[in-house]
C-alpha cells in the first residue's frame, strides 16, 4: 500500500472544506477593502446604499458563518482522523454535510448578490429579506450539525475501542467545540425558524422584536468562541510541538476548554446592554459571568508561555527572558502564536471595556466595537487558521512544506494590516463615529476630523487584503513542490495523562451544567416576553422603508 | 519537572487570575452602584403601530420641554429615515431625560462626545438620563442599520447656555428659539 501522510482517505474531504472556506474568505476580503474605501473620504467605484449594504451583508455572512463553519468542519475531520488514528465513522455522512453546506452557501450568496437580502448577517427583524437567504443559512447550519454528530460519534467509537484511556487533547477540544456549537446555534435557529422565516414567507405580519434580539444574543457571544477554539487547539497541541518543546500541562488544556463551554454561553446579554427590553438585573448578572470568561484565556496564556519556555530553554535560551529569543520564530506556527498573543492582548483590553456594564455606553455601536471584533477575529482567529492551514495543507497533499520566507512575510503583513486597520477605528469610536454607515459627509466640519483616521485604516485594510491574497497564492504554489510523507504530530505533555476522572474525559456533566447556567441566565430574559404586555412590530421588507 | 511542581505553579497563577478577575468585577460593581452608572434598562412597552395616536408621542408633543421642577424631558421618534425633531435643544447643566421610540424598525443613537447611547426598539420606550456640562453642538447619528437610508439619519443636539435659553409658556423649546 502507498505510504501517505494522512491516512484513512480523508484528504479530499478536508481539502474541499478548507478550500471552499478560503475561496469565500478571499471574496469577502475584497469586499471588506471596498467597503472601507466607500466610507472614507477617498470614495469607491459603484458605491451606493444598495451596493454597500449588500456588500456588508455578504462580508458578514461569509466571515461570521460560511468561512469559520467550513474551516472548522474540515479541521475537525482532520483532527478526528489524525489524533484518533481511525477512519471517520461515516464518510457518506461527512460528504452529505459538505454538499448540503455548498447548496446552502449558493442559496444565501445568490440572494445577496441579487440584492434581495441586504439585512446584514445579524438580520435585524422586523426588517426582512428574501426567504432563500435565511433558508440557505439554515441549511449551512444543519450541515454543520451533521459534523457535530460525526465528531461525537468518532470520539465515542474511539473510547469504546480504548476503554479507560484519555481522549487525546486535540480531539477532546474539537468535540468541546462541536458541543459548544450545538448549544450556540439554538438561539438563532429558534429565531429564524419561528420568527423570521414565517415573516419572510408572509405567514405572519408582526414580530416580537425584543424576543428576536434576545434569541440572537444567545448565539452572538458563543459563536465567537466557536471561531476561536481552533486557534486554542493550535496553541495547545501544535505550537509547543512546532517550537520543539512539550505541552506544560494537558490537564490545564482540558479545564480551559471546559470553562469555555460553560461560560461563553450564558453571557450574550452583554450585547444588549443598551437595549430597552431588558432590566438592569440580568444585564448585571451576565456581566459578572462575562468577567469569569477571562479566566480560561489567562490560564491558556500561562500554559502556552510555560510550554514555549520549555522549548526555548531546550534550544539553549538562558536567563529570565533569554528563552524568548531562542525560540524558532522562523516557523509559521511559532510566529503566528506570538503575533496572535500580542493581538489577543489588544483585543482583550477592548473587550473588557465593552463588557463593563457602565462603560459600554461610551462605545456601543460605534467604530470601537467594529475595531474590537475585527481585532479578535482577524488577529487571533484568522491568523491561527492561516498557521493551521500552513501546517496541514502540505500533509494533505503529501508534499514538502512551503518556502518559509513567503509565509513569514504573509503573517507579518496580516499583523501590521490588522493593527493599522483597527487602532484608528478604536479612536473613531471614541469620537462617536457610528457603525454600519455607508458614507459620511466629510464636508461637515464636525465629521471632517474623522477623515485622516479613516484614511489610515483604509491603508491597513489594503495591507490585509494583500496578505489575504498572498495566503491564497502561497497555498497554490504548494502544488509545485516535491512529494513528501510527513505525519501529523501533536504536542506531548510534560506529564502525559495516564488515567483521567470520567468527568474530564466526557461531556455529560458539563452539558448538564450548561443547561443549568442557561436556564438561570436566560430563563427570565426570554420568559419575560411571555409575561409582560408585549407589542410586536409590523414586518418591514428591507426595501420598502421611506 | 514532576507533576506536583507544575500544579504548584498553576495554583499560583490561578490566584493571579482570580485576583485580576476580582479587580475587574470590583471596579464594575463600584462604578455602577456608587457612581450610578447603569445602562438604559427601562422595560416600558408601547404599541408601535399606534404611536401617532398616543398622547405622549403624538407629533405635537415631540421635542424639548422644560418641566416645572426645572428638569428637561425630550421626546423623540426615530423612524425610517429621520429623527423627529431633527434638531434638539437642551439647556446646559440641567438634568435631561430623553424618551425615544420607533414606529417601524430598530434604530439607535449616540450623542457623539457623550455617554448618551441607546438602542431604539419598536415596542419599547428607551429612556436615557444625562446632564450636558458644556454648551455646543453634538452630532446624533442613528447607529443601528435600519434600511438603505440609514446613512442619512442624523440629528443635532444643541446644548444651550442657561443665559441664552428660551422656552415658551408651556416650557417648549426649539433650535429656532434657543441658539
Amino acid at each position: 500500500m502507498e505510504e501517505r501522510a494522512v491516512k484513512h482517505r480523508v484528504e479530499p474531504l478536508v481539502l474541499a472544506h478548507i478550500g471552499v472556506a478560503f475561496a469565500m474568505f478571499a471574496v469577502a476580503a475584497v469586499l471588506g477593502a471596498w467597503q472601507m474605501m466607500a466610507r472614507s473620504p477617498f470614495g469607491a467605484p459603484y458605491a451606493s446604499p444598495e451596493t454597500y449594504f449588500a456588500s456588508v451583508t455578504a462580508h458578514g455572512t461569509i466571515m461570521a458563518y460560511v468561512m469559520p463553519i467550513l474551516f472548522i468542519m474540515g479541521f475537525g475531520y482532520f483532527v478526528a482522523v489524525t489524533a484518533l488514528d481511525r477512519p471517520l465513522p461515516s464518510m457518506r455522512l461527512a460528504w452529505t454535510g459538505f454538499w448540503l453546506a455548498a447548496v446552502g452557501i449558493c442559496m444565501a450568496v445568490a440572494t445577496i448578490v441579487m440584492g434581495e437580502a441586504s439585512v446584514l448577517y445579524t438580520f435585524y427583524p422586523p426588517l426582512t429579506g428574501s426567504v432563500y437567504f435565511y433558508l440557505g443559512l439554515v441549511i449551512v447550519v444543519v450541515a454543520s450539525w451533521l459534523w457535530v454528530a460525526l465528531m461525537i460519534w468518532a470520539m465515542a467509537a474511539w473510547k469504546r475501542e480504548n476503554p479507560g484511556h484519555p481522549v487525546p487533547l486535540a480531539m477532546f477540544a474539537t468535540v468541546t467545540n462541536a458541543i459548544l456549537w450545538l448549544w450556540t446555534t439554538g438561539g438563532v435557529a429558534v429565531e429564524l425558524l419561528f420568527q423570521v422565516i414565517p415573516a419572510a414567507l408572509g405567514w405572519t405580519q408582526t414580530i416580537d422584536v425584543g424576543l428576536a434580539r434576545t434569541l440572537f444574543s444567545w448565539t452572538l457571544h458563543p459563536i465567537v468562541y466557536f471561531w476561536l477554539l481552533p486557534a486554542y487547539i493550535a496553541f495547545y497541541t501544535m505550537a509547543p510541538q512546532a517550537a520543539g518543546g512539550r505541552l506544560y500541562s494537558d490537564m490545564m488544556g482540558r479545564l480551559s476548554f471546559i470553562l469555555f463551554l460553560l461560560v461563553s454561553l450564558p453571557v450574550g446579554l452583554h450585547h444588549l446592554f443598551m437595549d430597552p427590553e431588558h432590566g438592569t438585573g440580568f444585564k448585571f448578572v451576565q456581566t459578572m459571568l462575562t468577567a469569569v470568561l477571562l479566566a480560561p484565556t489567562l490560564l491558556t496564556v500561562f500554559t502556552i508561555c510555560a510550554s514555549m519556555e520549555i522549548a526555548g530553554r531546550l534550544r539553549g535560551g538562558r536567563g529570565l527572558f533569554g528563552w524568548i529569543g531562542a525560540l524558532p520564530w522562523d516557523r509559521p506556527m511559532v510566529l503566528a502564536t506570538g503575533l496572535a498573543f500580542i493581538l489577543l492582548g489588544f483585543g482583550g483590553f477592548g473587550g473588557v471595556v465593552n463588557m463593563a456594564y457602565g462603560l459600554n455606553a461610551m462605545v456601543h455601536n460605534t467604530s470601537w466595537v467594529t475595531a474590537h471584533f475585527h481585532l479578535i477575529f482577524g488577529g487571533s482567529v484568522v491568523i491561527m487558521y492561516f498557521a493551521i492551514t500552513y501546517e496541514i495543507w502540505p500533509k494533505l497533499l503529501g508534499r514538502q512544506p512551503l518556502s518559509l520566507k513567503h509565509i513569514r512575510g504573509q503573517l507579518w503583513l496580516w499583523f501590521v494590516g490588522i493593527l493599522l486597520t483597527t487602532l484608528p477605528w478604536h479612536a473613531l469610536g471614541l469620537l462617536g463615529q457610528p457603525r454600519r454607515v455607508a458614507t459620511f459627509d466629510y464636508s461637515n466640519p464636525a465629521i471632517a476630523s474623522w477623515g485622516p483616521w479613516t484614511e489610515a485604516s483604509v491603508v491597513g485594510g489594503f495591507i490585509m487584503l494583500a496578505s489575504a491574497l498572498l495566503f491564497v497564492w502561497n497555498l497554490a504554489t504548494l502544488y509545485r513542490s516535491s512529494p513528501d510523507v510527513d505525519r501529523m504530530r501533536y504536542a506531548i505533555a510534560v506529564n502525559p495523562p495516564q488515567r483521567l476522572p470520567k468527568a474530564l474525559n466526557g461531556f455529560a456533566l458539563w452539558n448538564a451544567l450548561v443547561l443549568f447556567l442557561m436556564v438561570a441566565a436566560y430563563g427570565y430574559p426570554i420568559g419575560q416576553f411571555f409575561l409582560i404586555d408585549v407589542h410586536p412590530a409590523l414586518v418591514h421588507h428591507f426595501e420598502s422603508g421611506g | 519537572m514532576d507533576e506536583q511542581e507544575i500544579v504548584k505553579t498553576e495554583l499560583r497563577w490561578g490566584m493571579v487570575v482570580a485576583a485580576a478577575v476580582g479587580v475587574i468585577v470590583a471596579v464594575i460593581i463600584v462604578s455602577s452602584f456608587v457612581l450610578a452608572m447603569h445602562p438604559p434598562s427601562h422595560v416600558e412597552t408601547i404599541d408601535p403601530t399606534t404611536l401617532s395616536k398616543s398622547r405622549e408621542f403624538a407629533e405635537g408633543n415631540l421635542g424639548t420641554r422644560l418641566n416645572p421642577d426645572g428638569s428637561v424631558t425630550v421626546r423623540i421618534i426615530a423612524t425610517q429615515y429621520a429623527f423627529v425633531p431633527r434638531c434638539i435643544p437642551v439647556p446646559q447643566g440641567r438634568p435631561v431625560t430623553i424618551r425615544i421610540t420607533s414606529p417601524d424598525v430598530i434604530h439607535g443613537f449616540i450623542i457623539a462626545g457623550t455617554n448618551a447611547n441607546t438602542m431604539v426598539v419598536p415596542g419599547y420606550v428607551a429612556e436615557v438620563r444625562t446632564v450636558f456640562k458644556d454648551a455646543g453642538d453634538h452630532l446624533m447619528p442613528c447607529h443601528e442599520y435600519c434600511g438603505f437610508g440609514h446613512s442619512e439619519m442624523w440629528s443635532l443636539v444643541r446644548v444651550v447656555a442657561q443665559s441664552k435659553w428660551h422656552n415658551d409658556e408651556n416650557g417648549r423649546a426649539s433650535c429656532e428659539t434657543s441658539r
